[in-house]
């Protein structure tokens, strides 16, 4: 079972970006967090995969896609060890490093007086807390709690 | 080019930047009248006020006049674009060419920030939503230092409506930059947020929470009063509980310090009893005042004048 889990892991993808060791059960928080739901090409994911370094983790593909590094910090936020590998040809082309930035962009308000929630702006949250990852909206000034915009 | 200011949240100021700004309101108000009226001459402020205000938008209005400038805008959303479903980014981007300044008020929160983010002239937040009113703070601090010519080493209470009271947020906010101690008197229901509790508290702010006003007033130097707010209330009954929470007048200041001032934001519904208007401890009023020499200081400002 292990060998297919690596093997499904490592291969498999001409064009795009794995996205590997997201905890277990997260994965569709990282499809939401991406707003994959509307994307039109090939996404393979694994749920519960075996890992031996966490036990259990989760693993999505996404075809013809090169995830950016300001996505790559979204991800943060949920899988804070993720691997996020970009592959060309087959290749891994490029390693992206998961890091929890001073500012994530693009994450919906729970706050629903807020403007961006209204008017089409991009929205900006500032970390506050890396650590409790308490964020601040840029626009409405709201505090949240990680679990409440992811 | 220099970056261009803009008063949207209370917390982009520092200390020294609030004092600083406090100065400036008390040279325009110490300043002879016909000096004053040449300061903005010229310039154009652009009030839009997308959701009804009275004493904000006069005061805005009869500030940018006493300073020489003139007003162009509107008093509610219904009279502008936005009732044919333009966006704010294009309401403020068209109000950009026919003005040098704007001033605004919007339900929204964050909505100011917006503005300001999207065109070239300096934008005041009128208040948005339940979250910023700094024109507001900076008037409240600048009457707390008129009268009482510092503002370390008060004892400042608030009462009434901690939880969605966005003047009390704000000015807590403001007035954790200096040694001073605060009250917090409110009815369990409507107390303050944990977030501005945790934000004073890394500022070293010393703070009580307390239901009792009575055992509260002997302390205070200040007492900030604020309206119960029907309108946030989901639940009628739960407001009911909470509006006869507390009740100002003279019987209750019997036991004030002598110098104890009651400021408030008004409107006022009955936290406050009128007998108390006539007395020494009533300041309110003087404090609405206030508002013009603090938002013409800010316009000064804003404008790159004094």
């Amino acid at each position: 079972m292990e060998k297919d889990d690596v093997k499904m892991a490592v291969t498999a993808l001409k064009e795009g970006t794995v996205i590997d060791h997201i905890p277990a059960g997260k994965l569709f928080k990282v499809v939401d967090i991406m707003n994959l739901y509307e994307y039109k090409k090939t996404l393979r994911m694994g749920m519960y995969l075996n890992s031996k370094t966490y036990g259990k983790k989760d693993l999505l593909k996404i075809e013809d896609r090169y995830l950016t590094q300001e996505e790559a910090n979204r991800i943060a936020l949920i899988a804070p060890n993720a691997t996020i590998n970009i592959i060309k040809d087959w290749k891994v082309a490029k390693k992206i490093k998961v890091s929890l930035p001073d500012v994530i962009t693009g994450l919906k308000c729970a706050n629903p007086r807020c403007i961006t929630r209204h008017d089409h702006i991009k929205t900006k949250f500032i970390v506050m807390d890396k650590k409790t990852l308490k964020v601040r909206c840029h626009y409405c000034e709201h505090v949240f709690e990680k679990e409440e915009i992811i | 080019m220099a970056k261009k200011k803009d008063i949207v949240s209370i917390r982009e100021f520092t200390k020294e930047e609030i004092i600083d700004l406090l100065k400036l309101a008390e040279k325009i108000d110490n300043m002879p009248e016909k000096d004053r009226l040449k300061l903005l001459q010229g310039k154009k402020l652009a009030t839009l006020f997308f959701e009804p205000s009275t004493r904000t938008r006069l005061s805005f209005e009869s500030s940018m006049q006493g300073l020489g400038g003139s007003v162009i805008g509107f008093a509610d959303a219904n009279t502008s674009s936005t009732q044919k479903g333009e966006s704010l980014k294009d309401t403020v981007k068209t109000v950009e060419r026919y003005a040098d300044v704007i001033a605004m008020r919007h339900s929204l929160e964050g909505a100011a920030r917006l503005a300001a983010e999207s065109v070239g002239i300096p934008v005041i937040n009128g208040g948005d939503g339940a979250n910023q009113h700094p024109t507001q703070t900076f008037l409240d601090m600048y009457t707390i230092l008129k009268l009482k010519g510092k503002i370390d080493g008060l004892v400042i209470g608030f009462a009434g409506d901690m939880k969605f009271g966005r003047t009390v947020h704000s000015l807590a906010v403001a007035l954790s930059h200096f040694n001073v101690k605060l009250y917090f008197i409110s009815p369990e229901s409507l107390k303050m947020p944990s977030q501005f509790l945790e934000e004073i508290k890394e500022k070293g702010t010393k703070y009580v929470e307390t239901e009792n006003i009575t055992e509260a007033i002997p302390n205070l130097d200040i007492l900030y009063a604020t309206r119960i707010q029907k309108e946030r209330f989901h639940d009628l009954a739960e407001y009911e509980k909470a509006k006869g929470f507390y009740r100002i007048n003279k019987k209750l200041m019997e036991s004030a310090k002598k110098d104890l001032k009651v400021m408030h934001p008004l409107p006022r519904v009955d936290e406050i009893d009128y007998d108390l208007d006539d007395t020494p401890y009533a300041v309110y009023f003087e404090q609405l005042a206030n508002g013009i020499p603090v938002r013409q200081a800010l316009l000064c400002r804003v404008l790159g004048v004094l």
